[in-house]
């Protein structure tokens, strides 16, 4: 028994293909689609838990392989753009981390990547959206 | 000898780079420094600034003639729908307004991630917006739609009209209740986890002329990085709220319509923003000059934050039922030191406008006078204040006879 969170990433002439049908019906794996979607150039990912047999966990990733899919272990970055940002430090109080943290006495928001356990809480109160999550 | 200036005498100093201007984080030390008096004599304008987010705003915009010509009846930018009950190619975009298309909060708490406040950021940011139109066809006006792009510079006018903006003083919103509340002071986790509040305390230009004694009906004002104007008392302008003993209210009080080109404007100081499971929105930044016309003025100028009490009021009940209950009042010292005491437990604070950019609103508003690119205007109209009579209206349900 084998189970992984991974990355796929699809290229546009894949996104309109039954790629995740296939993993279930001829693969008997387990899908549990953690986050999707696709941009306007028609490029998608889907972040998955994925789990099943090892024979046909690995076969299934081979699959995925051979029809062009790239796949990734899940890996969050979370960047944060500073030109974006309002300055206002709403994040600060919720970074569980001190990641997100504001200077005395400028009052400026700063982000330390070292510090981040890219648990997101800072996605749900940033109202400029000056941070994103990247896999 | 008691201080007495005049508008045009400041404007006088002005234009000659000999006036003294200060922003109203400066003038606290100056006076303790100095006394009122000898600031006051010294001192010929306080800056003040304010940088968060103001629902009530938006934007009024003329597209120009079409061939042939539409009364355009919907209007739609980028998706998002405008007002178009006015004239035939007029339409007002309002900061909260979502597309047709946007899952709003079914999906909850839902993400708002585009409104009227980010399409307002798109045209000052010079970007393309596309413009879709429908008309129901008269014989003046024959097209039934219209789909184009239209830019900032491609349109007749543009400027910003907000009916309510720069609030004196606002409540600190705590969550009393069991579950996570998203709105519009943020997100407020349970059992008091946080506390949310939203001015710039002792920078903030309506606490530092609590009684609108300088700010009135055509005052000059920084807003959105152009030049801006008070145009009216905003709504829900509340002077008759209670007071403390420095005459900065307790609780929201005044208000502002402020009114300025939006051609002359920059995304840097109005951003739309998203609020999760609460909507859309516009931050702005507004920045007034306060002219030292006498002692008394100077003195409200002085104003730290440690003077300014706003009430603590809880947002899982008695904020949605309109119940009056205030949990306790806190200090802007207090909120900006991170932590208050909310029946008994500390409490995180949550800034939800920005303090460094206040400042820098008013640092770059000093720097305009001091240029002389920027002159005080005496207000032709006084706003209603503390002795107005002013009685803030509720809405009543009355049931159809």
């Amino acid at each position: 028994m084998i189970a992984n969170k991974i990355v796929l990433r699809f290229s546009s002439s894949l996104v309109e293909q039954a790629i995740i049908y296939h993993l279930v019906k001829d693969f008997d794996l387990v899908i549990n689609i953690l986050k999707a979607d696709i941009n306007p150039h028609k490029e998608g990912y889907v972040v998955l838990e994925l789990s099943g047999d090892s024979e046909n966990y690995n076969r299934g990733l081979e699959y995925l392989k051979n029809v062009g899919v790239v796949v990734e272990p899940l890996s969050g970055t979370i960047v944060w753009n500073s030109e974006r940002c309002l300055q206002c430090g709403a994040c600060t109080t919720f970074c569980p981390a001190g990641a997100l943290y504001m200077t005395e006495p400028d009052r400026k928001v700063h982000f330390d990547g070292s510090k981040c356990i890219v648990c997101e809480s800072c996605l749900l109160v940033c109202m400029a959206r000056a941070v994103e999550v990247r896999f | 000898m008691a201080v007495e200036k005049t508008y045009a005498e400041i404007n006088e100093k002005i234009k000659k780079g000999k006036a003294v201007i200060v922003t109203a984080e400066e003038i606290i030390d100056l006076v303790r420094e100095k006394g009122v008096e000898k600031a006051a004599r010294e001192v010929d304008v306080v800056t003040t600034g304010t940088f968060g987010t103001m629902c009530s705003s938006g934007a009024f915009l003329n597209f120009g003639h079409s061939q042939p010509r539409i009364k355009m009846n919907k209007v739609y930018l980028n998706g998002v729908p405008a007002y178009a009950g006015l004239a035939a190619v007029d339409a007002y975009i309002g900061a909260t307004a979502l597309p047709d298309s946007d899952p709003e909060n079914r999906v909850y708490p839902g993400r708002f991630l585009y409104g009227g406040g980010h399409v307002i950021e798109d045209l000052v940011a010079g970007k393309e917006v596309k413009l879709e139109a429908f008309g129901y066809g008269t014989d003046c006006y024959p097209r039934r739609h219209i789909e184009t792009r239209i830019t900032l510079e491609s349109i007749n006018e543009a400027f910003l009209f907000n009916p309510r903006n720069a609030y004196q003083n606002y409540a600190v919103a705590v969550n009393l209740s069991d579950r996570t509340l998203y709105t519009y002071m943020g997100v407020l986790k349970p059992r008091l986890g946080n506390a949310s509040y939203s001015t710039s305390g002792q920078l903030s230009p309506l606490l530092n002329d609590p009684f609108y004694k300088t700010i009135g009906v055509g005052t000059r004002i920084f807003l959105g990085g152009g030049i801006g104007y008070v145009a009216w008392h905003g709504t829900q302008h509340n002077p008759c709220t209670t007071r403390g003993e420095n005459g900065v209210p307790l609780e929201g009080a005044g208000t502002l319509a402020v009114i300025g080109d939006l051609k002359q404007m920059s995304p840097a100081w109005l951003r739309g923003v998203s609020y999760t499971g609460y909507g859309a929105s516009l931050a702005v930044g507004i920045g007034i000059p306060i002219p030292i016309l006498n002692e008394e003025i100077l003195r409200y100028t002085a104003v730290s934050d440690a003077e300014i009490l706003a009430p603590v009021i809880d947002y899982s009940s008695a904020y949605p039922e309109r119940d009056p209950e205030v949990l306790c009042r806190v200090s802007y010292a207090e909120l900006r030191s991170g932590r208050i005491v909310v029946r008994g437990k500390e409490v995180p604070t949550t800034p939800l406008s920005s303090y460094a950019k206040a400042r820098e609103i008013a640092l770059i508003l000093k720097e305009w006078i001091e240029k002389g690119r920027f002159l005080l205007a005496e207000p032709v109209q006084p706003l209603p204040s503390a002795e107005a009579g002013i009685i803030l209206k509720g809405l009543e349900e009355k049931n159809n006879r």
